[in-house]
């Protein structure tokens, strides 16, 4: 016994460090898969001394090496079927449904340890308390992050509208269920006895899992890529609350790594959109924007294009800038981009790509997309590297891109976006925007004058098939 | 008859333009009487052609006149003639307006523009220059049209009034407001990049050693120490020069947070006890008592240093004084100083005569140059000429060749100082600021009082700001404080584990956003471990189902986020090499 729990200590010492040195890998590109094998071997370490330490110890040895193995099983087939099988275009919505799943797994971890530890189980007071405070916000963080992950992904899947949903008085909903929370924990503690421990867990269960609801449910599809993040953040949290309430370093380790990491991806991206962190958290759009959401504005009229004319275009122009957006996620039209890509480099123009750091669902959605079809990332810019250089372009293909290059966030104060920085593709000579249709406006409910510009052309119809049909004019 | 009265025109009009190199005599004559758009679309006969002469009546002529007698810069390059066809405009240049700046006549036309006369040049709808013309000049501008060069409006009110006076529009590039957007477009910022990188290829040909240090056959030479005092645009470009000349450089700003610029560019900052900050991005000069403080860190820095800079220039008034007398007597014998800043109205050093290099018997040598710029003139016209592209690409949102002065815009009403008659300096001000401070009143007899009252709101701004961070500390450490024992090493391990994470993330690389964060699922996936140990330890059988449940969803977590990781990963090695 002695033996197994120093190797288990050696063990999540050893885990707590791969992980640190997998996210420190993944860093950059040339560690990055050192970085994942590493995480994987932390993972594989950790487990293999959890199930040796807790077998030594176990009540009943084959039932619990029988429910491991099941579930380990069970957990990697789904696993294993979900990463093979999604497509690069909806990583955003697995990550939402992974994010779900920790959380799930904190909001039965800190039930159990209430089942089996309840009020007054231990024998000091200050341990007592503490033991049941951690439950408790295990359980809150636990289930605000498996609520917000199911909205989050049922936003990003379509299956729930991107609009944000505002309720009045929101902000004081949230920070109702919240103090509501904190009071029932407070009961929580100062409960003995199994029996009415229960009713305010069961309480706070609710509470909190309506509170993730409502959290995300208010936050606006232009502000996904944040939230995806501040899930992730929220699921780092939930472990490692776990871990305080087991009294488990490994899990505190991993959950605070998790937890703040994903705090600080949420900032920069926040960052980029010019928008402070809270107000994100909070929910949403600031209150006195989002009354203009969805007002129209009359922008003139758009003029409509054809495959061949931009392939005209194309021809002439030496300069090309591509913005992609979720809009090419949704098309699929990534593999048809990159062939265009590369047509046009051979014919002798100057092609990149101009990443703005929000574009898609989740950060860095782009990238992935456009390293699935090979485009090589030297073509690839930041928003920054490229914006003041647009006016020096020819042409800029907007692909399935709105709120990302909507001059309003520039020019119009009272825009829902004001203040979010842009890529400025109106400075160019031609812009060709890649959509649907003009009925949808963009994810965020702006319209967009971009449309409606004198040197912008509407290409309507899905991305693909366009850039198929430009690539067949070439 | 009308077809007639065509060809005639057309007649006339090639013969003016050729023979005289001038407008048309009967178009000026329209232009006068319907005060709409002017003429000048000299296209061979194409004036017979009614249908696009009608559509390109619109267009406005652009003149840039000859000011070589004055200076060599041209406000226009073949390069950007062409950028300003492209907008719209027809362009007509005086003869030789670009010879000094080694662009030629030819290269005009090549370009699209035609060239023409003195008075057709001034007398166009828009005329662009370098600095505002001559008295006599001005009253070749006509009636109405518009004037686009520096003016120095804060300091040149005659010329303003005149302008009004004259019902000529009158936009100063030197006004342009330091907005971000608007910074293509500043010609301050462009002149004196340009001058930065001249003032020390000048300080290097006056000084009688080398810049880079070497141990040579002869003997160790050390490199030249260069202290740049003003990290603006013109102090950057000085120091990444005197830097790339292998000096050893030092630098003194009073704004501190320009302290990492010179870093970047291989320097050291120099600090002074002084901050400031300006709203519109220009330093503005100190109170008497800050100039005190700062004067002696200019001096000790100036007598350790073989080369100095000065680039405080304030526009529309006497540059401040940074070098005394004494400084400069402190300095070593061969030293050189060249004062940026020097003007009539008063140089940065005591001893600098504008124009002129001044040797002084301690063997100091102080150049005062007061254009440096004019010393380039190819590159510093192509700059000049592309920021009055850039600006008029916002001033041509048609791209029609029609300019349009939108007020509401704040380049454009900071530039516009006569419109219609009227006077429109000084613009309202916006405020703005490269890094947004508080900004310092110059007057030294409003900085106290206001001081003192901005203190006590300020105090409570910051407290409200930031309110939370507040309550979350007292929060933790009454936390910590009332936990057991065996908790402490638990919040240890929690505390020290954010930081990691924090940094750890810092220098992630945007485009692996992403599977960073699959990454960070699959990991806390490790929740499972909890989930084990609960499995193992209970005998509940509720506690089993709960457990075995939360550690079938956290192994999805685990073997799914893994694998979509690796599987991301290999698509950015693909498209990597």
């Amino acid at each position: 016994m002695r033996f197994l729990a120093a190797f288990q200590n050696l063990a999540y010492i050893a885990a707590a460090l791969l992980f640190i040195l997998a996210l420190a890998g993944l860093a950059r590109q040339k560690t990055a898969v050192r970085g994942n094998i590493l995480g994987a071997c932390g993972m594989g370490i950790a487990l293999v001394a959890t199930i040796a330490a807790s077998g030594g110890a176990a009540a009943n040895l084959p039932l619990f090496l029988g429910a491991v193995v099941i579930a380990l099983v069970i957990g990697a087939a789904v696993g294993v079927w979900r990463a093979r099988s999604v497509a690069m275009t909806q990583m955003p919505e697995l990550v939402a449904m992974l994010h779900s799943f920790v959380g799930a797994a904190a909001v039965l971890v800190g039930w159990n340890s209430y089942i089996m530890q309840p009020g007054g189980a231990l024998p000091d007071a200050a341990e007592n308390a503490f033991h049941l405070g951690e439950v408790g916000l295990a359980v809150l963080i636990g289930a605000v992050t498996l609520t917000g992950s199911i909205v989050a992904f049922l936003k990003l899947s379509g299956k729930m509208s991107g609009k944000p949903l505002v309720l009045p008085g929101r902000n004081w909903i949230n920070l109702g269920a919240l103090v509501l929370c904190a009071l029932l924990i407070w009961q929580l503690i100062t409960t003995d006895g199994f029996v009415m421990g229960v009713a305010f867990l069961v309480l706070i269960t609710v509470i909190s899992l309506l509170l993730g609801v409502h959290l995300v449910a208010a936050i606006g599809g232009g502000d996904m890529p944040v939230v995806v993040s501040m899930l992730n953040s929220y699921s780092g949290w939930a472990a490692a609350m776990a871990g305080f309430t087991l009294g488990n370093d490994l899990l505190i380790i991993t959950g605070a790594l998790v937890g703040s990491s994903g705090a600080y991806l949420s900032y920069v991206m926040c960052q980029g959109m010019n928008r402070s962190f809270a107000s994100v958290i909070l929910g949403g759009f600031g209150d006195g924007a989002t009354a203009q959401v969805g007002e129209a504005k009359d922008y003139g009229t758009h003029t409509e294009t054809t495959p061949e004319q931009v392939a005209d275009l194309l021809r002439e122009s030496n300069r090309v800038v591509i913005a992609p957006g979720y809009g090419m996620a949704t098309a699929q039209a990534q593999f048809p981009v990159a062939d265009l890509a590369r047509k046009l480099t051979d014919a002798g123009a100057e092609v990149v790509f101009a990443i703005h750091p929000v574009a898609g669902r989740m950060p860095g959605h782009m990238n992935v997309l456009l390293a699935e079809a090979k485009v090589p990332y030297r073509m690839v810019f930041e928003m920054d590297e490229v914006n003041d250089d647009f006016a020096d372009v020819d042409t800029v293909l907007v692909i399935g891109a709105n709120d990302t290059v909507n001059p309003a966030a520039e020019t119009e104060p009272d825009s829902p976006i004001a203040g979010m920085p842009v890529l400025r593709v109106w400075e160019a000579e031609n812009v060709v925007v890649f959509k649907r249709s003009m009925g949808n406006a963009g994810y965020s409910g702006v319209d967009n004058p971009l449309f409606y510009a004198d040197n912008t052309l509407m290409l309507l119809g899905d991305a693909k098939e366009s850039v198929e049909a430009i690539l067949g004019a070439l | 008859m009308e077809v007639l009265w065509r060809l005639l025109h057309s007649i006339v009009r090639y013969t003016a333009h050729a023979v005289a190199g001038s407008f048309c005599p009967l178009c000026r004559n329209v232009k006068y009487v319907t005060p709409v758009k002017p003429c000048f679309n000299y296209n061979g006969l194409d004036v017979l052609r009614d249908d696009k002469t009608a559509e390109r009546e619109q267009n406005m002529l652009i003149g840039i006149p000859n000011d070589t007698a004055r200076q060599a810069l041209v406000a226009a390059t073949p390069d950007t003639v062409v950028k300003l066809v492209k907008l719209g405009y027809d362009v007509c240049i005086e003869t030789g307006a670009g010879a000094a700046a080694s662009y030629f006549d030819d290269a005009y036309r090549a370009a699209g523009a035609h060239v023409v006369n003195a008075a057709s040049a001034w007398g166009a709808d828009i005329v662009l220059a370098l600095d505002a013309p001559a008295p006599d000049s001005l009253s070749a501008l006509r009636s109405g049209s518009t004037l686009i060069c520096r003016m120095n409006p804060g300091a040149n009110p005659q010329l303003v009034d005149a302008l009004a006076a004259r019902n000529i529009t009158g936009l100063a590039m030197d006004a342009i407001p330091r907005l971000s957007r608007a910074q293509s477009m500043d010609v301050r910022s462009s002149m004196m990049n340009i001058a930065g990188y001249r003032a020390v290829v000048e300080a290097a040909s006056a000084f009688g050693r080398t810049f880079g240090g070497q141990v040579t056959a002869a003997g160790k030479t050390n490199p030249a120490r260069v202290y740049v005092i003003g990290v603006g645009v013109a102090g950057l470009a000085a120091i990444g020069q005197a830097v790339a000349m292998g000096a050893e450089v030092f630098a003194t700003d009073v704004r501190a947070d320009v302290a990492d610029q010179v870093e970047s560019l291989g320097a050291t900052f120099v600090e002074i006890p002084v901050k400031q900050e300006s709203a519109d991005g220009y330093a503005r000069p100190l109170t008497d008592e800050e100039q005190a403080q700062v004067l002696d860190v200019y001096a000790e820095q100036a007598a350790k240093s073989d080369i100095v800079i000065t680039t405080a220039a304030v526009p529309g008034r006497a540059a401040p004084l940074l070098l005394t007398k004494a400084a400069v007597a402190s300095m070593k014998p061969g030293s050189i100083v060249v004062d940026m800043g020097a003007s009539e109205l008063g140089g940065n050093c005591e001893l600098s005569a504008p124009g002129k290099r001044v040797r002084l018997n301690n063997g100091v040598t102080i150049l005062g140059p007061t254009d440096l710029p004019a010393s380039m003139p190819a590159q510093a016209s192509q700059l000049y000429g592309q920021n009055i592209v850039n600006f008029l690409k916002l001033c041509t949102p048609g791209k029609d060749g029609v300019l349009e002065l939108d007020l509401d815009d704040d380049v454009v009403r900071g530039v516009t100082v006569a419109l219609d008659g009227q006077v429109m300096w000084p613009p309202p001000p916006i405020a703005v600021s490269a890094a947004p401070t508080k900004t310092i009143v110059t007057d030294s007899a409003d900085t106290e009082g206001a001081a003192d009252e901005d203190a006590a709101p300020d105090m409570l701004d910051r407290l409200a700001k930031h309110w939370w961070q507040v309550a979350a500390a007292a929060l933790l450490c009454a936390l910590v404080l009332a936990a057991p024992a065996s908790m402490t090493v638990h919040f240890t391990v929690f505390a020290l584990a954010c930081v990691v994470g924090f940094y750890v993330i810092t220098a992630v690389e945007h485009k692996l956003h992403t599977p960073l964060m699959s990454e960070t699922n699959a990991i806390s996936g490790i929740i499972i471990v909890g989930a084990i140990v609960q499995m193992a330890t209970s005998a509940n059988p509720l506690v089993m189902a709960l457990s075995f449940i939360a550690a079938a969803i956290a192994a999805i977590n685990i073997f799914g986020g893994f694998l979509v990781t690796a599987r991301m990963l290999k698509m950015f090695e693909g498209s990597s090499e």
